[in-house]
């Protein structure tokens, strides 16, 4: 079996998970978007790494916020930026999914950056540009299913790196939705990967998954018990749907059970850092008073996410 | 056409029959084995030198997909499928398109394989009506259009209710109940097994408890009525103990497994790969070392192939949107001897899993070779390895797991009915 997302030579090909990435990789992805914070701060933000490229922004499941940040890296690093919002509607026209890989590649597309709401929609891509010898053309995995959401992992590690530095001395809580979490299980792999010790997951039964533990973590079903001693909290984003299911009883009781508040935020080391990878649900997951607190890195996060996207776009690039 | 097989090792599990002989064919039945009937004299020699001799095979669930999904498959390319594969005989689930729960639908479907003139075709009759899981089907004039069995498939039966009455009304004349037990609830949306894999992956699981719930309902119904239950595609560790003590207590059921099952588990499905999107889901590798311990000691009573031949179009999606199925009717022989070898069993336990016992639980005088007998035959090279490859299968479906696998087992001449029907 070929691995997905590396070359024969072991380059990054596509990035389509962080599990299985090697250390040496993610540091380097890292490493890179450490000079593209500044740029940034420049008054022209612009690299010529991606010049005459053809990034288009695959969306079949709608995000404002997800897609801005590529497109926004795509654009600092020169390359030509399609949009393509295709959403639920396109299934009705009778397009598949590899139709449209086909057309855009026809348009001589140099990198797709795809969202899908179906775990797997980017292996199956870069599967289909491989079986028809075009592996030369890149695919970012922009979040699929509950499967994996590699850049919002990577701008995690990131951030947890900036303000803590080493990985192998940290306790780091994921709290909430785990379930349906793609950047949950994107970071756990992420923080395996790089010696974290001690990853814990923080929720109520129905919002876990089963055999959880499979993936390195520990799990917490009192927010107390599990918070003591975090060095990083990391809040996940509760959809509204998920009272529907009978998940949940109402967002009242989870706040009350599993919302970050200051009085929480006191079991955690007192130098601490919150972060969400948004949009947050005031009030719901996170208390306003602990989004906006000292504690608080949620709007750094979105500033490195741009610099860790144009990191992860200049290195494909280079590779063949 | 008077046929003479010569030479070749003669297997008949139901007759506990291994040692050399031929068998001589004429008149559309099995004339005689080892010695010649006197003044024989043969129109055709087949030469099964260093060849096994066995009943054709028996799959009790090949979707041929008429009527309704022609462009998957066609009675012509999976009727070509199964006799390439050996197989003589089998039984079709009612999930077609309308579902099979009207005689007409029955009879034409008879009608059509019959004058293919190849492989038996035994329709499943759909429980309910469209199988909708409301109205129960008009059971007896099914049978007479030549139903076996009545199913619901793979479509929810959600009233258990109906699902009582259903079971009260088949007892009451004596057919026979397919079921596939899977708690409705617990399994919608699922699409692999409630495990470390579809954690990982991020992909909505069924717990197997879906199939122990389900057996646990179906088995109550069973003492309530009487009826007769075939359980099909049983998946489990769990539900393979319950259907062990469900036997040892003297219900009246049976079960099956799809050869998938037997050799695949959850982590076969790697990186999304579509062709492991099967109903039910693979399971752990505790699982399938249950399921093939209960093969062993016939716990589970047969094999069957579950051959869903799916289109490029409706695999090539991801996974979860992926039309689940394999298409397998040629590999039923090969993997079921790659089973017996990988487990050291006689090949005689492994045809009869593939022969008599499916002949037991449809209710069909086939699967054995008794002089007299109906002469569907298979004669296949138990040592020859070939690579399952899109242009190596007959039938219209190339979407398997075993894409790529040297499997053991090539059908050298199948015959239905005293007629070649195919050689290679």
């Amino acid at each position: 079996m070929n691995n997905p997302q590396l070359s024969a030579d072991g380059e990054l090909q596509h990035l389509l998970t962080l599990e299985g990435l090697p250390a040496e990789i993610i540091g380097r992805i890292l490493d890179t978007a450490v000079p593209f914070v500044s740029i940034a701060e420049r008054e022209v933000k612009k690299v010529p790494l991606l010049r005459g490229k053809t990034v288009f922004n695959l969306f079949f499941e709608n995000s404002t916020r997800t897609r801005t940040t590529f497109e926004i890296a795509a654009k600092r690093l020169s390359a030509d930026v399609i949009n393509l919002n295709i959403g639920v509607s396109s299934a009705t026209k009778g397009e598949t999914l590899l139709d449209t890989i086909d057309n855009l590649v026809a348009m001589n597309a140099d990198m797709f950056i795809v969202r899908h709401g179906e775990s797997g929609a980017p292996h199956l891509i870069a599967q289909h540009l491989w079986a028809t010898q075009r592996q030369h053309i890149h695919v970012i995995n922009a979040g699929d299913g509950r499967h994996g959401h590699p850049t919002q992992g990577l701008l995690d590690l990131f951030t947890i790196r900036h303000y803590k530095h080493d990985f192998r001395e940290l306790t780091i809580a994921i709290v909430g939705d785990v379930l349906h979490s793609r950047v949950a299980r994107s970071l756990i792999h992420g923080l395996t990967t790089l010696g974290t010790p001690e990853v814990r997951v923080i929720g109520p039964q129905t919002l876990l998954p089963t055999a959880v533990e499979s993936l390195g973590v520990h799990v917490f079903h009192d927010m107390r018990d599990g918070l003591a001693g975090c060095d990083v909290v990391v809040m996940l984003r509760l959809q509204s749907e998920r009272m529907k299911g009978a998940l949940l009883p109402s967002a009242g009781e989870f706040f009350k059970h599993y919302g970050l508040t200051v009085e929480k935020l006191r079991l955690a080391k007192p130098d601490a850092i919150v972060m969400h990878p948004g949009p947050m649900n005031r009030g719901v997951e996170i208390d306003s008073a602990v989004a906006d607190g000292t504690h608080s890195v949620i709007l750094p996060q979105v500033t490195f996410g741009i610099a860790v996207r144009m990191a992860v776009m200049s290195i494909l690039a280079g590779s063949r | 056409m008077r046929i003479e097989i010569r030479g070749g090792r003669l297997i008949d599990p139901k007759h506990g029959i291994d040692r050399p002989a031929s068998v001589y064919v004429a008149a559309g039945k099995v004339a005689a084995i080892g010695d010649a009937p006197s003044g024989w004299h043969a129109d055709r020699v087949l030469d099964a030198t260093r060849l096994v001799v066995c009943p054709g095979l028996i799959d009790s669930s090949a979707r041929l997909r008429e009527p309704g999904f022609e462009y998957k498959a066609t009675l012509e390319s999976e009727v070509a499928a199964a006799i390439a594969g050996g197989v003589t005989s089998l039984a079709c689930p009612p999930d077609t398109d309308p579902p099979l729960d009207e005689p007409g639908l029955v009879e034409m479907l008879k009608h059509r394989a019959r004058s293919l003139n190849q492989a038996h075709v035994y329709p499943i009759g759909a429980l309910t009506v469209g199988l909708k899981g409301e109205i129960i089907t008009e059971m007896g004039e099914l049978t007479e259009a030549g139903c076996i069995a009545f199913s619901h498939a793979d479509a929810a039966l959600a009233n258990t209710q109906v699902l009582l009455r259903a079971l009260q009304y088949a007892a009451t004349f004596g057919y026979k109940v397919w079921l596939r037990p899977q708690d409705v609830h617990l399994a919608r949306g699922g699409v692999a097994h409630d495990g470390e894999v579809a954690t990982r992956l991020g992909l909505p699981a069924i717990p197997s408890f879906a199939e122990t719930i389900a057996l646990d309902a179906i088995f109550e119904l069973v003492r309530a009525t009487g009826v007769q239950v075939h359980l099909a595609r049983i998946s489990s560790h769990d539900g393979v103990a319950r259907v062990r003590a469900a036997k040892k207590a003297g219900l009246p059921v049976t079960c099956d497994v799809a050869v998938h099952h037997v050799h695949l588990c959850d982590v076969d499905i790697g990186w999304f790969n579509a062709h492991c999107h099967l109903v039910p889901p693979l399971r752990g590798t505790r699982d399938r070392a249950a399921l093939r311990t209960g093969l062993s000691d016939g716990t589970v009573d047969l094999i069957c192939s579950d051959h869903t031949p799916v289109d490029d179009d409706a695999k090539q999606l991801p996974f979860a949107e992926a039309e689940p199925g394999a298409t397998a009717l040629e590999l039923l022989l090969p993997l079921t001897l790659k089973w017996a070898r990988e487990e050291k069993l006689p090949l005689t336990t492994a045809l009869a899993r593939i022969t008599s016992d499916p002949a037991r639980v449809l209710g069909l005088d086939a699967g054995h070779l008794a002089a007299g007998a109906d002469a569907d035959v298979c004669v296949f090279d138990p040592e020859l390895h070939w690579r399952v490859e899109p242009d190596a299968l007959r039938s219209q479906g190339k979407n398997t797991p075993f894409l790529g696998f040297e499997l053991p087992g090539k059908v050298r001449f199948t015959l239905v009915g005293g007629q070649l029907v195919h050689e290679s």
